[in-house]
């Protein structure tokens, strides 16, 4: 048994140590949002957030987690209340099948938590491993742009709401 | 200097005229004495002058375009393929040949220079004969010594004919306004005439003679693979003043925190390379016992890769030969490693943190038996895991092999997000015990560490790709 973190929620698995993160995520606990692709680590569908940084689930054993933060696409937001980056590749209409669409705004979260105002060649730089085979590749690219301008305004207001109190 | 040399010569006169009366032994004697050092200082200061001065060459007008003939720039575009010269005169998101790449070397950091025709800022008022004198001599056309990253003890080797195809493709090449940068190389070495001193050491312009015992093809592989493809400048290991050290060619040497692996016969590859093994490799970026070009050389297979096929086959058999067969015991070797890598997975074995990141995070593409160049070499045929330092093996564990824009090409997902420098290095022993009959390394961690910044500085200056397309012959792209 080893403790991982998930979503800011502890569980208790009992997977072997080899067992590709993406298996526990999706068999364990359920969490859907991250997707196998290949299980090579050569289409992005399964990333998610490990300390802040984006890795692919399906090649990340379970040995590598201990002591981590895992989050996935369900620790950013829900239905009901979208994170900026779900609520940019909604209003953005940027997924048609949506199959790589949590992987992408995985990927998009992690630039934007150590970029927040990234280039055009800095956001294909980070998504170049993830692979859209509808081709929406420019409503992703529009959709970072726009997640990255709602991230400033809600950091601002939340800033200015915490200054007001 | 020559004054010096002056005062001595006016009072050599005065002797003569002064001293008549005085003993004839001792006039001889001083006159002798004084003379002679006249002598040595004055040969010794024009020595000095003759090595050191080189003049300015008039500046040109930059050639129109079109008084070259397309045939030479077509031949220029291959030789400049051959000599891998975009790989150092390009930065990362500068222009094609526009220069500004820092070059790391022991001494300081030295820029690449701007080679297009601009006039202010490259080549442009460069006459050929100027271009020559740079390939052959390392001077520029104001008669400034060049550094020896600029690898001309090589080039010197270029036939004038060579010579003038890649003036004819420079010139023609877009000019691209980009002044060069300053080097950062502390004192003395960063007096230029210093260089000359160097290049009294090291720089041999007659070293590279044709064997008539050999066929056509060897001496076209000699001419190519010791002059303009420079493979020594990073195959073979420098002495403490930079220079290759002949006595150990091609025994392995460094590049951008990279080991650019043995080519002779201290090669550590599992699998001894012969000439149609290396025809593939440099052909096509990879070979199903030996794995993927990365590194600096996915750069040199890219060029290589639209250079004719005689040329590449050339440098093939001309390496394989003098790398030497391989001795009967490293052919067992070879066909072991063959044999353990054809043999079924060992992949339930998880004792170790090392096995189970092993199993995890590699074999789903290392050991499937995927062919290449889409599946992952097999561990054991991979120079990298027997190679005598980890540096390949950490770089490209951390940052794997990325796509070749708009071409089809292998990849490798990097892990350097998702593994700590201990895991990676309890990965990096795992692999060593498993897949190599070498000893174990020792302080992989601190190499991983180490390479962890370098990698960062490499991806954000090499403007080269980390990968070869997987079928260079498919490219459109000029």
């Amino acid at each position: 048994m080893m403790t991982l973190k998930v979503n800011g929620r502890e569980h208790q698995v009992g997977a072997d140590p080899d067992t590709p993160l993406l298996y526990v995520l999706r068999d364990d606990l359920k969490l859907n949002a991250a997707k196998f692709g290949c299980g090579l680590g050569q289409c992005g569908s399964c990333a998610v957030i490990v300390d802040g940084k984006a890795v692919l689930s399906c090649i990340t054993p379970m040995v590598l987690l201990e002591g981590k933060q895992v989050t996935t696409l369900e620790g950013l937001g829900s239905v009901s209340e979208p994170a900026p980056i779900q609520r940019a590749f909604i209003e953005e209409q940027a997924a048609q099948c949506g199959y790589c669409i949590p992987g992408m705004m995985m990927r998009a979260q992690a630039l934007l938590l150590k970029n927040s105002k990234p280039t055009d060649a800095e956001i294909r730089a980070a998504l170049e491993q993830h692979l859209c085979r509808c081709g929406t590749h420019m409503r992703i690219l529009r959709a970072v742009r726009r997640a990255a301008r709602l991230m400033e305004t809600t950091d601002a207001s939340s800033t200015a709401n915490r200054s007001a109190q | 200097m020559p004054s010096r040399a002056n005062e001595v010569g006016i009072s050599v006169f005065k002797a003569r005229s002064n001293n008549k009366f005085k003993s004839m032994n001792m006039t001889r004697s001083s006159r002798l004495i004084a003379s002679g050092i006249a002598v040595v200082l004055i040969a010794g200061a024009a020595m000095a002058f003759a090595i050191v001065w080189r003049p300015v060459i008039p500046a040109i007008d930059p050639p129109a375009p079109h008084a070259f003939d397309p045939a030479l720039i077509k031949r220029g575009r291959d030789l400049a393929a051959i000599g891998n010269c975009n790989e150092c005169h390009t930065v990362r998101g500068g222009k094609n040949f526009a220069g500004g790449l820092p070059v790391p070397t022991p001494f300081g950091t030295i820029y690449s220079s701007n080679i297009t025709p601009d006039a202010e800022t490259g080549i442009g008022q460069w006459s050929e004969a100027a271009f020559r004198r740079a390939m052959r001599d390392g001077v520029n056309r104001k008669g400034e010594h060049l550094y020896p990253t600029f690898p001309y003890d090589h080039f010197t080797h270029v036939s004038d004919e060579d010579d003038r195809a890649l003036y004819a493709f420079l010139m023609t090449r877009q000019p691209v306004h980009a002044p060069s940068r300053e080097n950062q190389i502390s004192f003395p070495l960063n007096q230029r005439p210093v260089i000359a001193g160097w290049k009294l050491l090291f720089l041999r312009r007659d070293s590279y003679q044709p064997d008539a015992t050999k066929s056509a093809e060897w001496n076209r592989g000699a001419y190519l693979v010791e002059g303009l493809a420079h493979c020594g400048a990073c195959h073979t290991p420098r002495n403490v003043l930079g220079a290759e050290r002949k006595s150990a060619q091609f025994a392995g040497g460094d590049v951008d925190n990279w080991l650019a692996y043995a080519l002779n016969d201290r090669s550590h590859a599992p699998v001894p390379w012969d000439a149609d093994a290396l025809y593939m490799y440099l052909r096509s970026g990879w070979h199903p016992a030996h794995g993927t070009a990365r590194g600096p050389m996915a750069q040199v297979v890219s060029n290589l890769s639209s250079v004719s096929d005689s040329d590449v086959r050339a440098i093939a058999v001309y390496m394989a030969d003098i790398s030497g067969a391989p001795t009967p015991e490293r052919k067992q070797e070879g066909e072991a490693a063959l044999a353990q890598a054809r043999s079924p997975s060992q992949a339930s074995q998880t004792d170790t943190v090392g096995a189970t990141i092993y199993v995890g995070a590699c074999a789903s593409c290392h050991e499937t038996s995927r062919p290449l160049p889409y599946g992952g070499v097999n561990l054991a045929l991979s120079t990298a895991v027997s190679s005598p330092d980890p540096r390949n093996l950490a770089n490209v564990v951390l940052s794997g092999v990325s796509a070749v824009e708009g071409e089809r090409s292998p990849i490798m997902p990097g892990f350097a997000d998702s593994m700590d420098d201990a895991q990676m290095a309890a990965l990096l022993n795992y692999l060593r015990a498993r897949f190599s009959k070498q000893p174990a390394w020792i302080g992989v961690e601190k190499t991983v560490a180490e390479a962890r910044r370098a990698v960062t500085i490499y991806h954000e200056t090499s403007a080269g790709p980390r990968n070869a397309p997987a079928d260079p012959t498919q490219r459109d792209k000029p």
